[in-house]
């Protein structure tokens, strides 16, 4: 939609050209969240496709993802072999509420920066252990884990000024075994549950809510747990911790959670090394 | 911004963008009206364009990207691929007519015009980003898979063909002109932008308004505040007769009802200008106690909304309630007295919007001779005109109203909402002015279906027979009344006098609060209480261990049987036909017929049914005209009063046109929904356009061919007797005049119809479902609706106009909801927020029709377009039932309510 109270567009091609920040900014990747609702109260954007950052780099270390690349890239990517836990990135890209069109346009960083509890993109780094490299206001560079990005709906762990790079994704992460787990209200719809497991050889188990709680949730084992130790671990979480919206009560999302938990469980314990 | 070059369909176009702008409206002001505004968020997908060979929203792209980029919208897609004529997607969408309103149309078509074969294989995730409210998406599958729905026009056959809609090119081409689809020029040169500030209160006297602040703002022309409106009284419900409603509604008043009221408007050069005039305005405000819920606001110490005169006709102003309905037949004590089984519930329906995808809006201007014209998204262009005449004082012959093609309309444009307000910043300014609805004022502040609670009580013989039913009825008519005594009374009625009983009561109430008002919604009333009704019927029957199929043949009426719900007195409905029967055993065989779905064993299956029966015409009066003429080429010019959302009944008109003259749908030109074409239509609601229109457009066409027999005959030297039309001539014997020899004689023919008597329709709707034992996710598996529709004039119109009231009963039943907060306010105002069924979300359903012919009807044709929504609701609750023994009485039915209640949770 038109946005009728900014007034002033700022296309900086280098970091230098960004300036310091002012009250009334916004920051734009996609747009299409930014654009999909009033903004009474931004009156200048910073376009940061215009730094023509690479959207993906692959390597040795893992994945790197520019807040800029947008979803339709990202789906595109073409794992190396090795990379058993690459289908996640398919799967979260589905799990949008938002279609195929809207990939084209839209950004991982952006989804990150709206920190909504189903922003898939936020399951999807938090759940590969990735790592936020965050601009500082001051010319510098902070990295902070993507499990903890989202401090909360709309709540990113950005300071005024500071820009959301890249998220780093370790080749570590990458190699793991995966499950998934996802439910929603309506078929194909918002996320209101989502669950991904993840395995390396060497036993460990980590379990990643996104969705049903108001900020990732990771749940870490040094071994596959117990029935009853998955349970109770997530049973542990406080219910105010669930995300009470029209997208599912509050209750109903912690069932599907202990579903779903167990149900990852139990397909990442078969066929153990 | 600085001035960027695009290519726009192979034409290199020059453009300004604004800071904020995004695509859409950028292509729209450059004239490419093709690309839609639906709701503005990225969600539905009606503004979809290719940017560089890309489909994206063009409503979420920030207009000053688009420079140097290659941008292919629907006017250009034909150009795309070699060769002339459309697309092949376009001539797709043409074939398989995967349209009614067409709003969506476009996006539509620019989206799977880019679709692979795996994506065109899974559909319900390729469509995500493209809303249709109208089709319930079967049509346009078929479209997509290259399927045909057509038949070919004939001479003097045109009736029970599936011919297509007139403006089908025009709406695959982007060519369709909708109300919005206006540039800036000629009458409308100089155009102005109304913004109005709405309420932040649920119920505030206002003090005082200051406008200084806003007047200063660059751009804004006038601020216009309730010491500039009429002081009179009106409703914004449109009906035949104005006094149907209560009038309890000021243009703009001084006090405001609920979060979202009218408090003041803004005239300015640019929407952002009239905005920020919004913004600027200081009002000062008194706040008054405010009440969301009916019951409380009916009790004794409860704010009064309305304190309005007696000439308001508020039934009772103390306790809120805008009208009231006690009846009964018989003694129900007594039956219940007589009864084996007593069963007795409530049933709750909830606050659902239309989410037509073409918002409400008007534009306003004054024609060279100084007359008012509105052109309007209206249900409604004649009782409009006439509601202006009378709150501005102005004689009938200056104002014009008139509607392009509405996009979509579902009982939400039969109410004025905006022609008001137009009309009066026109006045003031002597300048065009436009007002558009936002998607948020579309859902914060026009109408939504009343929000009923329902309590049903039902006494029946161990063999099922009824021996008494009582229904009492609560409606939330919000804070206006408009509609508020027509939906109770039309509730309360065909539901109950679906069934032959000698002991019936129904009482009701429909009550003010401060929350968002109530208006028309498809079904007028129906849907609510058939939801109670029919969910009632359905236990008896498991209660009483009767099949629900027999417990319906038992008692439901046949023809002689009397067509009572509460009132003894005498009325004008009849059995033109009857076809409940046919419907009862369509559904049950298809049933019988199909081995039940097996999902597995996470999954618990069941089957439900319901039955519905509708008056084919509102009550007390509906009236149409519509003119045909002979023109020099032989062919016709037909004009009528009805609009067009969707309905499909533009075909339907030239199809009884056409086969009362002899000649091809083709050949008959269609005006319509304009006060300068006819002189009077009481509008395209009730289901009355073919019912009514389509009945006055007969009685036209047959008098024209009188006169073209008659005129045929002097020159021919015959009787009348023996000639007969026959395409582009007349023939008698072996002579064959042409008709367009007889044009010069200048024939035009005119046909009236009253809406009276009035006949009665039938649905009947089958689901079968499953619902996870542990998630409580439910699954429709099948889904079979038999109407009773008369004579089927257009077969594949009217299985669409099924297909998509199923669709929209499924989204009331399943997905929407619309949340008033604490403040009263609506929590989720976009369609982020508010689901309404995508592809994926809905069955197919399959449509069967009663094979009848109603004496009443056109060619005996019946209406077919509200009443398939309203046995869903019910038909679903007991297929859940079914699978799982959990009745469920409150709407939306979601899986985050339901899986605490089932088997497996205990």
């Amino acid at each position: 939609m038109d946005l009728h109270s900014i007034s002033d567009v700022v296309r900086p091609r280098g970091r230098d050209e960004i300036g310091p920040p002012r009250a009334g900014d916004a920051l734009l990747g996609g747009g299409t969240w930014l654009f999909s609702e009033p903004q009474p109260h931004v009156r200048r954007l910073i376009d940061l496709g215009a730094l023509r950052w690479p959207a993906l780099e692959a390597g040795a270390h893992g994945l790197t993802i520019a807040a800029t690349c947008t979803v339709a890239e990202l789906y595109a990517f073409e794992a190396p072999p090795g990379w058993n836990a690459a289908p996640l990135i398919g799967e979260c890209c589905r799990a949008f509420l938002a279609s195929f069109k809207v990939w084209n346009t839209a950004t991982v960083g952006g989804n990150l920066c709206l920190s909504l509890p189903a922003g898939p993109m936020i399951s999807l780094c938090a759940a590969l252990e990735g790592d936020c490299v965050i601009w500082t206001a001051e010319g510098g560079e902070r990295r902070m884990p993507a499990v903890g990005f989202a401090r909360g709906p709309q709540d990113p762990a950005l300071a005024p000024g500071e820009v959301l790079r890249a998220i780093e994704i370790p080749v570590e992460a990458l190699t793991r075994r995966f499950a998934f787990r996802r439910a929603s209200l309506t078929p194909l719809g918002r996320s209101g549950v989502l669950l991904i497991g993840t395995r390396a050889r060497d036993d460990d188990f980590a379990l990643t809510i996104t969705a049903a709680t108001r900020r990732p949730v990771p749940l870490r084992f040094d071994e596959v747990p117990t029935r009853d130790a998955l349970h109770h671990a997530v049973t542990s979480i406080p219910l105010s911790l669930y995300y009470d919206d029209l997208h599912g009560l509050p209750d109903w999302r912690r069932h599907m959670t202990v579903l779903f938990a167990e149900e990852i469980r139990a397909e990442l314990a078969e066929g153990a090394p | 911004m600085s001035l960027i070059t695009l290519t726009v369909n192979g034409r290199a176009q020059q453009a300004e963008p604004r800071p904020g702008q995004c695509l859409r409206t950028l292509l729209r002001e450059l004239g490419w009206f093709g690309v839609k505004k639906g709701c503005d968020a990225g969600d539905c997908g009606a503004c979809t364009v290719h940017l560089d060979g890309k489909p994206v929203h063009s409503c979420l792209v920030p207009a000053f990207r688009a420079e140097g980029s290659t941008i292919t919208t629907i006017e250009g897609l034909a150009d795309t691929v070699p060769g002339e004529g459309l697309h092949p997607m376009q001539q797709a969408f043409l074939d398989a007519q995967g349209f009614q309103c067409g709003f969506c149309t476009a996006g539509m078509v620019m989206t799977a015009s880019t679709l692979d074969p795996a994506q065109k294989a899974e559909l319900p995730r390729a469509l995500k980003g493209n809303l249709c409210r109208c089709t319930g998406y079967s049509a346009i599958a078929d479209a997509i898979a290259g399927r045909c729905s057509l038949d070919a026009d004939a001479d003097g056959a045109a009736s029970g063909r599936s011919l297509p809609a007139p403006a089908g090119p025009d709406i695959v081409t982007g060519q369709a002109r909708y109300t919005m689809d206006a540039a800036p020029v000629g009458d409308l040169a100089g155009l102005l932008h109304l913004k109005i500030l709405r309420s932040p209160h649920p119920h505030a006297r206002i003090r005082a308004i200051d406008s200084t602040r806003a007047l200063a703002v660059p751009g804004v022309v006038a601020v216009l505040t309730h010491k500039d409106a009429p002081d009179a009284l009106f409703s914004t419900a449109r009906h035949h007769h104005h006094s149907d409603d209560v009038d309890d509604t000021r243009v703009l008043d001084e006090v405001v009802r609920f979060v979202g009221d009218r408090v003041a408007v803004v005239v300015a050069q640019s929407e952002a200008a009239a905005e920020a005039g919004c913004a600027a305005i200081a009002v000062d405000y008194q706040l008054l106690p405010a009440v969301f819920d009916p019951e409380a606001a009916m009790a004794p110490g409860a704010p009064v909304i309305h304190d309005k005169p007696a000439t308001s006709r508020i039934a009772d102003i103390s306790r809120n309630i805008v009208a009231e309905l006690h009846g009964h037949i018989g003694d129900v004590d007594q039956g219940f007295d007589a009864a084996d089984l007593i069963l007795e519930r409530s049933y709750t329906s909830q606050r659902v919007q239309h989410a037509h995808l073409e918002t409400h809006g008007a534009i306003g201007w004054r024609d060279t001779d100084g007359r008012l014209v509105i052109r309007s998204s209206t249900q409604t262009p004649f009782l409009t005109r006439d509601a202006l005449c009378r709150l501005y004082g102005l004689p009938r012959d200056r104002v014009r109203v008139f509607a392009e093609r509405v996009g979509g309309g579902f009982g939400g444009k039969q109410e004025m909402i905006t022609e008001d307000i137009v009309a009066l910043a026109v006045m003031k300014t002597g300048r065009p002015v436009k007002l558009e609805f936002t998607r948020t004022e579309q859902f914060a502040a026009s109408t939504s279906r009343h929000p009923m609670t329902v309590r049903v009580k039902l006494g029946a013989k161990a063999d099922g027979t009824l021996t008494a039913i009582e229904m009492e009825i609560l409606s939330n008519t919000g804070a206006y009344g408009n509609h508020g005594g027509g939906v109770l009374f039309h509730g309360a009625n065909e539901c109950i006098a679906l069934y032959r009983c000698a002991n019936k009561k129904v009482d009701g109430h429909a009550v003010y609060t401060n929350t968002l008002p109530s208006g028309a919604f498809r079904g007028y009333g129906l849907s609510q209480t058939n939801f109670a009704v029919e969910s009632a019927m359905d236990e008896l029957a498991r209660a009483l261990d009767i099949d629900p199929f027999a417990l319906r043949r038992r008692n439901v009426v046949v023809p002689d049987d009397p067509l009572i719900s509460y009132d003894p007195h005498p009325h004008d409905v009849e059995y033109g036909s009857y076809g409940l029967d046919q419907c009862l055993d369509l559904v049950e065989n298809a049933f019988a017929d199909a081995v039940p779905g097996d999902p597995g064993p996470d999954w618990m299956v069941g089957r439900g049914m319901a039955a519905a029966m509708i008056d084919t015409i509102p009550p007390r009066g509906h009236t149409a005209e519509s003119r045909l003429r002979l023109l020099a080429d032989g062919t016709y010019q037909l004009s009528v009063g009805t609009a067009e959302f969707g309905n499909g009944t533009s075909t339907v008109h030239r199809q009884v046109a056409a086969t009362a003259l002899g000649t091809r749908a083709a050949n008959i030109a269609l005006s319509q929904s304009d006060t300068e074409h006819v002189r009077h239509d009481t509008g395209a609601y009730g289901s009355t356009g073919t019912v009514v229109a389509g009945q006055a457009t007969q009685r036209a066409a047959q008098a024209l061919a009188e006169m073209i027999r008659a005129a045929a005959a002097s020159r021919l030297g015959v009787a009348p007797e023996a000639c007969r039309l026959d395409g582009d001539a007349v023939v008698a014997g072996e002579q064959r005049l042409a008709l367009s020899a007889l044009a010069p004689e200048g024939l035009e023919a005119v046909g009236h119809a009253s809406g009276s008597p009035r006949s009665i329709a039938f649905n009947v709707q089958g689901f079968e479902v499953a619902v996870h034992r542990r998630s409580g996710e439910i699954r429709i598996l099948r889904s079979v609706h038999a109407a009773d529709a008369g004579t089927v004039i257009n077969p594949m119109q009217c299985r669409g106009q099924v297909q998509g009231g199923v669709a929209q009963a499924i989204g009331a039943a399943l997905y929407e909801r619309m949340i008033v907060d604490d403040t009263g306010a609506i929590a989720n105002p976009s369609f982020r927020g508010y689901h309404i069924p995508s592809f994926a979300d809905l069955p197919q359903t399959q449509v069967l029709f009663a094979d009848t012919y109603d004496r009443v009807g056109p060619l005996g044709a019946k209406s077919m377009s509200e009443s398939p929504y309203n046995p869903v609701a019910a038909a679903l609750a007991n297929a859940i039932c079914e699978a799982t023994g959990v009745r469920l009485t409150q709407t939306p039915f979601t899986a985050d309510r339901l899986y605490r209640l089932l088997p497996d949770q205990k």
